[in-house]
């Protein structure tokens, strides 16, 4: 399903690095957990990941294995590096009031 | 960047306690890799292991550097610092252990899985430490080497 499409369907706000191209980009998978080590080795590339991790090395681990967006959980605020970086490098960055459960919910029921 | 015989050799300094720039040498590596058209299941050992790498030296060490050299059939990591050095090898290869503080945990880090996830990726690995002195890991990923 295209980012802009989830977008649409789940209340997200709408933080940083989203532009015209990379809205429609592909998520294939969700990849859901807030250790770094985990996140690098397990998520895989189109997965959106969902974290409540907010420092800024949070973009380079899901530029690193080719991760779609970033969904930060539970409304946690985020560093303002972070917001920079992420719009420097194109990685959507979203924010929602769901838990992590609920937000993988609704990714579930939306074919993902 | 240096070119001799058909080998590419890149190198990155890593600071101590750099948070902020923390992951722009891998980010910096997987791009070159990407561009080299280097197979996407070798660029992802890569930046994992560059990855844990960087973030081992800045979150453990007094700063160190990482270097890769991209050959026609493997890619050589070698990330060295400059000390403090690991108390016990063995214990710091387990899956689990690590020496990092609550700070640096509650930002996700200090999982003892660096050196974990480092080995998985390499064709080969390994890793010298001297107390006092600093820590030395030597892995190399072969270009045909499968998914991980």
């Amino acid at each position: 399903m295209k980012l802009l499409n989830i977008i649409k369907e789940i209340d997200l706000e709408i933080i940083a690095g989203l532009d015209s191209e990379n809205q429609d980009n592909e998520v294939k998978g969700v990849y859901i957990c807030d250790l770094l080590s985990l996140v690098i080795s397990k998520a895989q590339p189109q997965d959106i990941w969902i974290t409540i991790q907010t420092h800024v090395n949070i973009i380079a681990v899901s530029t690193l294995v080719d991760m779609t967006a970033i969904i930060v959980a539970e409304n946690m605020e985020i560093d303002e590096e972070t917001i920079a970086k992420a719009n420097e490098v194109k990685i959507p960055i979203f924010r929602s009031k769901l838990s992590a459960y609920e937000l993988a919910s609704r990714l579930s029921r939306l074919g993902i | 960047m240096t070119n001799k015989s058909n080998a590419i050799n890149l190198e990155f300094n890593v600071m101590k306690d750099d948070f902020s720039r923390a992951g722009e040498a891998s980010s910096k590596i997987k791009k070159i890799l990407t561009q080299l058209g280097i197979v996407s299941s070798v660029t992802r050992r890569v930046a994992i292991a560059t990855y844990e790498a960087e973030m081992n030296i800045a979150i453990h060490s007094l700063g160190g550097k990482i270097e890769v050299t991209i050959n026609p059939n493997e890619i050589i990591i070698i990330a060295v610092d400059n000390g403090p050095g690991i108390e016990d090898v063995k214990l710091a290869m387990q899956e689990g252990y690590s020496t990092a503080t609550n700070k640096i945990r509650e930002l996700g880090f200090g999982a003892g899985m660096g050196l974990p996830n480092m080995k998985k990726c390499s064709d080969e690995f390994d890793i010298v430490s001297k107390k006092g002195k600093g820590t030395k890991v030597f892995m190399r990923i072969s270009l045909d080497s499968k998914p991980v």
